[in-house]
């Protein structure tokens, strides 16, 4: 796997601290226009025509839409909005009835989820997707791609993979401690709080030494406390060259760390824009905000979205236990 | 009531070639479901499509055991890819039930009349066993006097199949602690996870099927050989559902699981057949007649199979030696 | 827990202690050296005997039906006599070979069937096997089966079709009623249950029980003892429903016990029931005392018996009944809201337990009556369940998992399939076409012919 292994020596090079280059790529956004599917100065994704229909219902419609390489966005909607469904889409999860989208000019129509990964582009899940049984470090040794020990005729022989295996363990070791999760190495990952799941996806996603990290809500279901270091992580990530798009409903959060929000309703993409410009937006408003502009989470919104959690969740759990 | 012999029995069988067939088909299924999470309900098909091929090759084509052997292997990879191809991209419980309706389609037709003069119909086929029978290298009974005692060529079939346990569990061992097995336990935990890290999630269940397979294969060739006879009767459905059952109690996604629970479960359903025999054998039986009949108290031991079965799963999913954390953990 | 299953336990004794015990019963543990080379269907072979003799152990049938005095003699290679025998009633024969198990290893023996004491006009069908050659090799003793009488000979392929039809419609139908409950079943707890086949093996016992019970039942001077058994079987198997959800899988969801393991577990019960009923009801071919041999109708060119013509109406009328009540009521509608998604039906104020236990009482009430029914129309053992069990899966998935259009509509295929397809292929392997289509149907459509392809992930 040569590849990998030049890929391995840049992406080492990547993760100095380049606080001034991302200064620069939020610069870039000055000149682009406040409207949905605006062309970007450097897009790492581009997606046309993106249809995805469930019976009768038609849950993503996007005609056009661009993803600024180097800085965050945020993708936001109303509960429905097929944020989740568009994301299933662009990495491979699920596959769409029309449409073409590409990934740093290579295009993904018909590429398996995996593949997608492999390219750079790597997810987190809404619900968040540990490996229970399997202790925290195991969980990090998986995220390193290439290895020789995962084809089966080199598995056998221990020493054909040993060398990879403990460069494997000393970067993930690495990413534990800057994530604080380096005295649960050995736990199992299910025993750890929901916080330090999201911590430990996070962390795994990035052992794929990826270009583009796409977080499913990962705020959902962590504890206030964990959310300022979790916010500090995310940040990092730009720091770190990286490119991060997240859907997420925690309008604090998308205020403070977005460079540039996606508002979806209904399927469509319907406003684009910095936080604040896009939070004015009366479009915006109408759909997604309504009269609670400004505010936090109304009560009843809360349970709302607690509720449609909630009856996803089961669903999920009822598909996954049995798939 | 006969205590010794009792016993004694009892080991002679969860020593035997039954226990090593049950071992190697579980270690088959350890693969499969205790590592990689997939439900294969089918393995005495893979047993049965590896026995047949061996039996056939020689007592219908008049070849050598040997090529029997090595066509049992390749159709057994066959079969996997055949069965994994559609199912393993679907839910779980699709492999579950194609797995089971395809071993069930490969008994009724190696039972076929249609296809009689291939495979011998119900009564299976006989005498292809010379050329293993030849090197048997013992000529006399063996074991350990007065606890349990093989004829020469049942002796050889427990040597060659403990060995080849062994060579099994070895080769699952270092499959299991590489990063290739690493891959097949985080299908299990959750392959949306693994595919989004990059790995091909199909394939490695697609790999993870064809090996456990072959396990299964290795058992088909010890039933054909046990006997030196196979037909369909040995590879019904319950089968399976007793590997199963052999491997949940030895404890799943252990190396040793298998080998444990193969020589618990033949030792125990052996005593308990023998000892509701004797109990309700004789003039003046110790279960009366009216409440249990000879004939009943064969059926004894399956009935406390299939309870034990449910407790086991309901109780200690982990096995009877298991760690009751690692599962606790989950839900699942 | 441990109290519950008692309670199943319990239920089940008390069911079963209305049989006769002493029947005879047969262990077949699959492999297990105590169990030789073949257990063919019909014959009943003897015992393995535990002395140093080898004997030559045959079955003649003319399946299902074991065929009676046919002349059998092996001769050894030197065309010697060895032994004679005469089949029995079993259809089986015994030859004891001279000598002992060593003497005679590796010796090869003729078996010589007398063509002449055949039934009339039948012949075997491998003729091959009138002079058959086997050897010892073995310790233990040979066992040959030899299938008499030819697969029917065709009369016109039209009449023989509509004929087929027929036997499919019936057998449709009493696979979508067992295949309705494991569906429902499924639907609303996700649990795949291995031990749906033991519920309609239960209806079949329970209706038998009844029908065995002294005296006979009559309603205005007609003997109505196996219609009251019919629906006796009916309301005690959905009462069996009942207690095994609230024993058993209710106690399971409520410690979120998951699925796998609940499939696991249907494994062990449905080994644990199957043996209870053997030891309960013993291995024999059962028959209701009334309308298991009835004179068949002519209708046309096809033949028809009474039983298949109430057969029909009784199950069509029950199944139609069942998705008026499933489309309709309240309890239907919530049944349906709880399988489509049962956190959002909790949610929106519906008792999913309840609905739950409705539903398991329903599947097995339904899967009970397609016991009684099949065993009317063919006669049953304590197998009876099982043997259909992939069968109903297939239907079940085939339709599509979960659905209750998709189960029927899967019945059908398989049903119709199974009989029509004998057309062309082997009666024997009719089963093997119905399974062989579901793994087709599979490939092309995942979902299921009905069912809809979901959001993943």
């Amino acid at each position: 796997m040569p590849a990998d292994m030049i890929k391995s020596s840049d992406m080492t090079a990547v993760s100095a601290p380049r606080t001034d280059k991302s200064v620069d790529v939020r610069a870039a956004l000055k000149g682009v226009e406040h409207q949905p599917g605006a062309p970007k100065p450097d897009p790492i994704v581009v997606a046309d025509g993106i249809v995805r229909r469930f019976g009768g219902l038609t849950a993503v419609d996007v005609e056009h839409v661009e993803i600024q390489r180097g800085v965050i966005t945020a993708l936001i909607g109303p509960n429905g909005a097929g944020k989740t469904t568009f994301f299933n889409l662009l990495t491979g999860f699920d596959s769409p009835d029309a449409g073409a989208w590409s990934f740093s000019g290579k295009g993904l129509k018909g590429m398996p989820a995996y593949k997608v990964a492999r390219l750079g582009m790597v997810r987190t899940f809404q619900l968040t997707k540990v490996l229970a049984r399997l202790t925290v470090m195991e969980n990090m040794r998986i995220g390193a791609t290439g290895q020789s020990g995962e084809s089966l005729w080199q598995a056998m022989f221990a020493p054909l993979w040993r060398g990879q295996e403990k460069r494997n363990t000393e970067r993930a070791m690495d990413l534990l401690r800057r994530f604080k999760l380096d005295t649960k190495k050995d736990d199992f990952a299910g025993s750890l709080s929901g916080g330090q799941r999201k911590l430990l996806e996070m962390a795994r996603a990035l052992m794929v030494e990826p270009e583009l990290v796409m977080l499913d809500e990962p705020m959902a279901g962590v504890n206030p406390a964990l959310k300022q270091s979790l916010l500090g992580h995310v940040k990092s990530l730009r720091e770190d060259g990286m490119t991060v798009l997240f859907v997420e409903h925690d309008m604090d959060m998308v205020r403070d760390i977005s460079d540039w929000v996606i508002v979806m309703a209904q399927g469509k993409i319907i406003a684009e824009g910095p936080p604040d410009a896009v939070m004015s937006d009366q479009r915006v408003i109408d759909a997604y905000l309504g009269a609670h502009h400004d505010a936090e989470l109304s009560t009843e919104d809360e349970e709302a979205i607690l509720a449609a959690a909630e009856a996803e969740t089961g669903a999920t759990e009822g598909k996954s236990s049995h798939g | 009531m006969d205590w010794q012999d009792m016993l004694s029995s009892s080991l002679q069988q969860g020593l035997g070639p039954t226990a090593i067939v049950y071992c190697l088909a579980a270690i088959g299924l350890n693969v499969h479901f205790g590592y990689t999470g997939l439900l294969n309900f089918g393995q005495a098909g893979f047993m049965a499509v590896a026995g047949y091929s061996m039996a056939s090759i020689v007592t219908t084509w008049g070849l050598s055991l040997w090529l029997g052997v090595a066509v049992g292997l390749l159709l057994t990879v066959g079969l996997a890819l055949l069965l994994g191809v559609p199912t393993l991209r679907l839910r779980a419980d699709y492999l579950a039930i194609v797995t089971i309706a395809a071993a069930e389609i490969i008994r009724q037709v190696v039972g076929s009349v249609s296809l009689l003069k291939y495979f011998g119909g119900l009564d299976g086929l006989q005498a292809f066993n010379a050329q293993f029978a030849a090197l048997n290298p013992f000529d006399k009974p063996t074991g350990i006097d007065g606890v349990v005692m093989w004829r020469p060529y049942d002796f050889w079939v427990v040597v060659v199949g403990w060995t080849l346990v062994v060579i099994s569990c070895l080769i699952v061992f270092l499959l299991m602690r590489s990063p290739w097995g690493r891959v097949l336990k985080s299908i299990r935990e959750d392959e949306d996870a693994v595919r989004s890290l990059g790995k091909n999630v199909y394939s490695y269940k697609m790999q993870s099927l064809v090996i456990g397979g072959l396990f299964g294969a290795l058992a088909g060739f010890m039933t054909a050989l046990r006997n030196a006879a196979i037909s369909p009767a040995g590879f019904a459905t319950d089968v399976t559902f007793f590997a199963y059952a052999v491997l949940l109690l030895g404890g799943a996604a252990r190396v040793l699981g298998p080998v444990v629970g193969s020589i618990i479960f033949w030792f125990m359903l052996t005593f308990l057949d023998l000892f509701f025999s004797q109990a309700t054998r004789g003039a003046d039986p110790l279960i009366p007649a009216s409440i249990m009949t000879t004939s009943q108290a064969s059926l004894i031991r399956l009935i406390f199979l299939g309870l034990a079965l449910m407790l086991l799963m309901i109780y200690r999913p982990q096995g009877i030696f298991g760690d009751r954390r690692e599962l606790a953990i989950d839900a699942r | 827990m441990r109290k519950g299953i008692a309670a199943v336990v319990l239920l089940l004794w008390t069911t079963l202690l209305l049989f006769s015990s002493g029947t005879s019963a047969q262990a077949a543990v699959p492999g297990s050296p105590a169990s030789p080379a073949a257990a063919a269907q019909g014959c009943e072979k003897p015992p393995p005997r535990e002395d140093d003799t080898i004997h030559i152990i045959g079955c003649m049938i003319d399946p299902p039906n074991p065929v009676e005095g046919v002349d059998v003699t092996v001769e050894d290679e030197q065309g010697n006599v060895v032994g004679k025998d005469t089949t029995n009633a079993t259809g089986i024969f015994d030859v004891e070979l001279p000598g002992t198990t060593l003497d005679n290893l590796g010796k090869p023996y003729v078996i010589k069937i007398d063509e002449d004491t055949l039934p009339e006009g039948s012949k075997l069908r491998n003729p091959d096997q009138l002079e058959l050659e086997v050897s010892t090799n073995l310790e233990t003793d040979i066992s040959v089966t030899f299938p008499i009488g030819e697969v029917e000979a065709a009369t016109g392929q039209a009449t023989q079709a509509l004929q087929l039809l027929v036997g499919g419609i019936v057998f449709s139908l009493l696979l979508a009623m067992a295949s309705l409950g494991l569906s429902m079943i499924f639907g609303t707890t996700g649990l795949t249950n291995f031990a749906h086949g033991e519920l309609i093996t239960f209806g079949a016992l329970v209706a038998f029980a009844v029908d065995q019970l002294p005296g006979e039942i009559s309603l205005g001077g007609a003997d109505v003892t196996v219609v009251v058994a019919v629906i006796v079987a009916f309301l005690v198997s959905g009462l069996f429903g009942w207690v095994q959800d609230r024993s058993l899988w209710a106690p399971l969801r409520k410690r979120s016990t998951g699925l796998i393991a609940m499939m696991i577990i249907s494994i062990g019960l449905s080994i644990f029931l199957r043996n209870i009923f053997q030891y309960f009801a013993g291995g024999d071919t059962k028959n209701y005392s009334q309308f298991s041999s009835t004179q068949p109708y002519t209708i046309g060119p096809i033949l028809i018996t009474p039983t298949a013509l109430v057969v029909i109406a009784l199950s069509t009328a029950v199944l139609l009944l069942a998705i008026l009540a499933l489309q309709r009521t309240r309890t239907g509608k919530a049944m349906r809201a709880v399988a489509d998604n049962p956190a959002l039906a909790a949610s929106s104020g519906i008792n999913v337990e309840r609905v739950i236990s409705v539903v398991w009482i329903g599947g097995a009430a339904l899967a009970g009556l397609s016991g009684v029914l099949l065993g009317l129309t063919q006669g049953f053992d304590y197998q009876l369940g099982f043997k259909i069990l992939l069968l109903v899966f297939a239907a079940v998935v085939l339709g599509g998992l979960g659905t209750i259009w998709g189960a029927l509509f899967g019945s059908f295929v398989i049903g119709l399939f199974i009989e029509v397809s004998t057309l062309v292929i082997p009666g024997e392997l009719k089963f093997v076409g119905g399974l062989v289509v579901l793994i087709v149907v599979l490939l092309f459509r995942p979902q299921g012919l009905l069912g809809r392809a979901e959001r993943v992930g």
